[in-house]
């Protein structure tokens, strides 16, 4: 039993949820984590969300929605099935972050922020990932693909596109 | 705090040890600019104005954030200093605009005159600023974005101040914004919204013209105002707002409410009625000309046709039917002056004690129960100071926006202990120490229950073990302000007074004078000053009657026995207040006085077009005891004071005006030189006297001309010292009469009047202010939050 009457999570989320607040001696402190799996459950962090984590963390709405701009991975529209984040900080500019984005871009028919008309992809240029050493990196989803040609990242999007998730290397097939 | 000592700018400075540098400097005369740092609220230190050189430090240090220490040398302004304030600037103006010459804050803001002194007007960034259009966040708050600085001043104050948090920060880096609680996507209007108190406390605080006022936007500039400090004339907290007006074709109208100086009893505050609700004075429904019933319907008549007709029409039913046939009713918002007058006047030239106004709290049991020890009232600054304050029945946030505000700042910046009991579940109760729920009915049984009586127990609360534990609280505390809402009344009041024999007291009221007509002997059964109808003083000096006489529903009752042969309302709408059948007053002779023509004044035989409290002088008593300074700051031809208009019906009446206003006499009296160029018709009597080569004489129309009188012989008053009231000081007086009401068997007709933050009783329709801001709050904010 969920501690809200009516939630719009699965019971499985709002079980965590419950727990979740139980963790911190501050119960706020559940507020990113809980923003981060709403997203990944919902796809993105709507209204309604808003209302309920607001409701859970005894915040008001507008206190959630101030933390909530203010993190970059975390979005108040839909995005696509696969939502392709692409590096165009130092490192991954300088070994071509930014003709990966372009290619990106013309390959998908949409700018950043932008989802394709039948919602499979969508596309964000990001900070830093982490992944600077095999520059450039992209993210889709949860997935790293890292040291990345404009011919391999058409493989990546294709397989995607087929349904077939991370391809397991996409090495031998590209350069 | 032990005090330090150190050195700035090359004076040796001492300050008690914690106090800000910024203070400390400030208390020396020494200016150091800030944006982000206000003055009680939480420290932000976001702007980076502030800088300072502190010796011995590697870095220039925000002075905001900086406590004095023992033997700091501090340079507050040197050229490296001006550079570090100058690249502040030029940052601060990446994205801002620059538009002073069209800005509200043009004139008046903080950014503009930083600028101006470091010279930083031109900027290295080359981006194009970020435009983004003005929104209207309410009707009251639109904000300019492109013109914030990000001080956070807004959200501190929103948050921390109202305790209302209705404003948050959104984005980040140079994206940030200033955001309202309803987001455009929740709204009807798909903008952002706010839903909140309405109080532009967020505006008053704004460094710049960010956020800018619904009501004064694009209207005028500063300098083109004059400003007149005056109390507000809504709830019965007594702010002082300060009124910016412009010459009109007919006199001049209020621009714009603020608080200017913040020199007030309400210090930094004001709230959404001090600030906006002043345009029901400039609203075009006024009455403007004195009207008389002819075939059954009001027509405009000349000044002098109306006024003879009322005096010798009242003269000839008194002569006939005698003095208890005729009735009198005064205001809550009339000055003490007029009360007084008035009541005088029903006493000395008429002959009567029936005379009442909407009593809106039981000043008078108060004053009985509190005889003697005139040291137990307590004054609006024991909210603002007291350690420990018990806050029964009433809710101040709504009533009494400044008391609630006082107690809030009091508990937040000094840790001072809040207790509230009360049936209902205020807001207040954020801000407690401790809170019990009481029953509706169980005001009575509470006090018994304080006083020692256990047996009262299950009749005061529903939950008796917090009431135990509250009232040990309440024993710890040595002395206790406390404040009652209307709830408590009569012999409960008596008993809460006798139950803490070392704590003051203090009754919320509901209008701004409402205290005022209380003290002054607005009531049928006391005088001036609470003292008993027959007392010697009064009757020797009016002659006036010895036995009480009708109160305001008996006068309806009266009427509608056609008992009552002419009724003479003032400033009051009894008629819609009390329900009263307008068949009831049909074979009574009425006279109103009023700004509108209310339910009251449409059945009236004459109605004389008054001025409202923005525009005459004279003093005002807040609940608490605090009296303070109106003064002249609008004018409306074609209307009259109520001062004037009672002199002038009386002389009218064939009263000897010499014995009701002595006018003429008086060595004390001010001639309103004190009070601004516009002060009222007593200045200009004296004007026009001195131009003619004749010696100013008091006019008997000067307020001041009665006060003397009123310092005479009302209890308390006579502690007020002129020059203190002249120079806009409020002082804090006591009623501390000897004979007084049995509490026991009096019925104090207490109706309260239910105002909440948007309404003000009969004004409320009358201000197009108001009711914009009812019709936001409730229809286009209302349910966005319904999950809530
Ligand atoms: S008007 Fe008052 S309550 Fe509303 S946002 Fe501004 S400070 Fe807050
Ligand atoms: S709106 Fe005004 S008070 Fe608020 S952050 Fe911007 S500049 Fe500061
Ligand atoms: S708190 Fe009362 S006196 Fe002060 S501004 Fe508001 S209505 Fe006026
Ligand atoms: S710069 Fe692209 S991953 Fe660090
Ligand atoms: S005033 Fe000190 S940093 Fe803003």
């Amino acid at each position: 039993m969920s501690a809200i009457a009516s939630t719009i999570f699965s019971p499985e989320l709002a079980a965590r949820f419950d727990k979740l607040v139980t963790l911190y001696p501050l119960k706020r402190s559940a507020l990113i984590p809980m923003l981060l799996y709403a997203q990944d459950e919902v796809g993105y962090v709507s209204d309604a969300c808003v209302a309920e984590i607001a409701q859970r963390l005894d915040l008001l709405e507008l206190d959630v929605r101030n933390v909530l701009s203010y993190y970059s991975m975390l979005r108040t529209v839909p995005a696509g099935k696969y939502n392709v984040q692409v590096c165009t900080n130092i490192s991954c500019m300088l070994r071509g972050g930014f003709e990966l984005l372009d290619h990106c871009k013309h390959k998908l028919g949409i700018g950043h922020k932008g989802v394709t008309p039948d919602g499979l992809f969508s596309l964000e240029e990001v900070e830093c990932i982490g992944a600077c050493c095999w520059a450039p990196a992209v993210q889709v989803n949860y997935d790293f693909h890292d040291d990345l040609t404009p011919a391999k990242m058409d493989v990546i999007l294709e397989s995607y596109r087929n349904g077939n998730g991370k391809p397991e290397s996409v090495d031998k097939e590209a350069v | 705090m032990p005090d330090v000592n150190f050195i700035v700018d090359g004076q040796k400075l001492t300050a008690p040890a914690g106090t800000l540098l910024i203070d400390a400097c400030k208390s020396a005369g020494i200016e150091i600019p800030a944006f982000c740092y206000y003055p009680g609220l939480s420290l932000q230190a976001a702007c980076r104005m502030c800088v300072v050189r502190i010796e011995k430090q590697p870095k220039l240090a925000t002075a905001c954030t900086t406590t004095v220490a023992e033997g700091m040398v501090v340079h507050t302004e040197n050229p490296e200093i001006a550079q570090a304030r100058k690249a502040t600037l030029q940052l601060l103006l990446g994205n801002h605009p620059l538009d002073c010459p069209v800005c509200d804050a043009g004139g008046e803001c903080e950014l503009q005159d930083m600028t101006f002194k470091y010279g930083a007007a031109d900027s290295f960034y080359a981006e194009p600023k970020n435009h983004r259009e003005e929104q209207k966040w309410s009707p009251v708050v639109y904000f300019d974005r492109p013109r914030c600085i990000l001080c956070y001043r807004c959200v501190r104050m929103c948050g921390e101040g109202m305790d209302v948090f209705a404003l948050g920060i959104q984005n980040r880096g140079s994206s940030s914004v200033i955001a309202p609680n309803v987001p455009a996507q929740l709204s009807p209007e798909n903008i952002p919204n706010l839903d909140c108190e309405q109080c532009g406390m967020c505006i008053d605080a704004c460094p710049v013209g960010a956020l800018t006022s619904g009501t004064y936007r694009y209207k005028t500039r500063p300098w083109e105002m004059n400003h007149v400090a005056t109390v507000c004339t809504h709830c019965g907290d007594g702010c002082k707002t300060t009124l910016g007006v412009r010459s009109v074709a007919n006199g001049s109208e209020i621009v714009r409410g603020d608080n200017r100086d913040k020199s007030g009893i309400n210090g930094d505050f004001l709230c959404n009625k001090g600030r906006y609700a002043f345009d029901f004075a400039n609203n075009i429904e006024r009455l403007t000309s004195p009207l008389m019933r002819k075939d059954g319907k009001l027509k405009p008549v000349s000044w002098e046709e109306a006024l003879t007709f009322a005096g010798t029409r009242l003269r000839e039913l008194r002569d006939q039917r005698g003095p208890q046939s005729i009735g009198v009713i005064g205001s809550n918002r009339l000055t003490n002056e007029e009360n007084y007058l008035l009541q005088k006047f029903a006493r000395s030239v008429i002959g009567t004690n029936n005379i009442d106004h909407h009593r809106t709290a039981d000043f008078v049991t108060l004053a009985a129960a509190l005889r003697g020890s005139s040291k137990r009232f307590a004054s609006q600054h024991c909210v603002e100071k007291a350690p420990a304050l018990l806050v029964i029945g009433g809710d101040p946030t709504t009533q009494a926006p400044l008391t609630a505000w006082n107690l809030r700042t009091n508990v937040r910046n000094k840790n001072a202990r809040l207790y509230i009991a009360n049936h209902a579940d205020i807001k207040l109760r954020r801000q407690a120490k401790a809170a019990v729920t009481l029953d509706f009915a169980g005001y009575g049984a509470f006090a018994d229950y304080l006083a020692g009586d256990d047996s009262t127990a299950n009749a005061a609360s529903p939950d008796t073990d917090a009431l135990a534990k509250f009232r040990d609280a309440l024993r710890a505390e040595e002395k206790l302000i406390i404040v009652l809402g209307n709830e408590v009344r009569g012999s409960t009041i008596a008993r809460l007074v006798d139950t803490f024999p070392t704590s003051k007291f203090a009754l919320l009221s509901d209008y701004v004078n409402s205290r005022g007509a209380a003290d002054m002997g607005v009531m049928p059964d006391v005088l001036p000053g609470y003292q008993l109808v027959g007392a010697h003083a009064f009757v020797e000096e009016y002659k006036s009657p010895e036995t009480p006489g009708l109160n305001l529903v008996e006068m309806f009752d009266a009427a509608l026995a056609r008992e009552l042969a002419a009724l003479y309302v003032v400033g009051s709408n009894p008629v819609a207040r009390y329900n009263v059948d307008p068949a009831t007053l049909a074979n009574t002779f009425l006279i109103v006085q009023d700004l509108f023509l209310t339910e009251t004044a449409l059945l009236a035989d004459v109605v004389f077009p008054a001025s409202n409290l923005y525009e005459k002088s004279g003093s005002v008593t807040n609940s608490y005891g605090d009296v303070q300074l109106v003064s002249k700051a609008a004018d409306k031809s074609g209307t009259r004071s109520d001062f004037e208009l009672i002199v002038r019906l009386a002389d009218k009446f064939g009263h000897e005006i010499k014995q009701l206003v002595p006018f003429g006499k008086g060595l004390r009296a001010d001639m309103g030189q004190t009070r601004g160029a516009q002060s009222g018709e007593a200045d200009r009597h004296s004007v026009w006297l001195t131009a003619n080569n004749l010696e100013p004489k008091l006019s008997p129309f000067d307020p001041f001309a009665i006060l003397d009188e009123i310092q005479r012989l009302v209890p308390g008053y006579d502690k007020l010292l002129r020059l203190q009231l002249l120079s806009g000081n409020d002082q804090h007086i006591a009623p501390s009469a000897g004979d007084l009401v049995q509490i026991a068997n009096r019925n104090d007709l207490v109706l309260p009047s239910h105002d909440t933050l948007f309404t003000s009783g009969s004004l409320t329709r009358f201000s197009p202010q108001l009711q914009d801001v009812q019709r936001h709050q409730s229809r286009e904010v209302a349910d966005h939050l319904a999950a809530d």
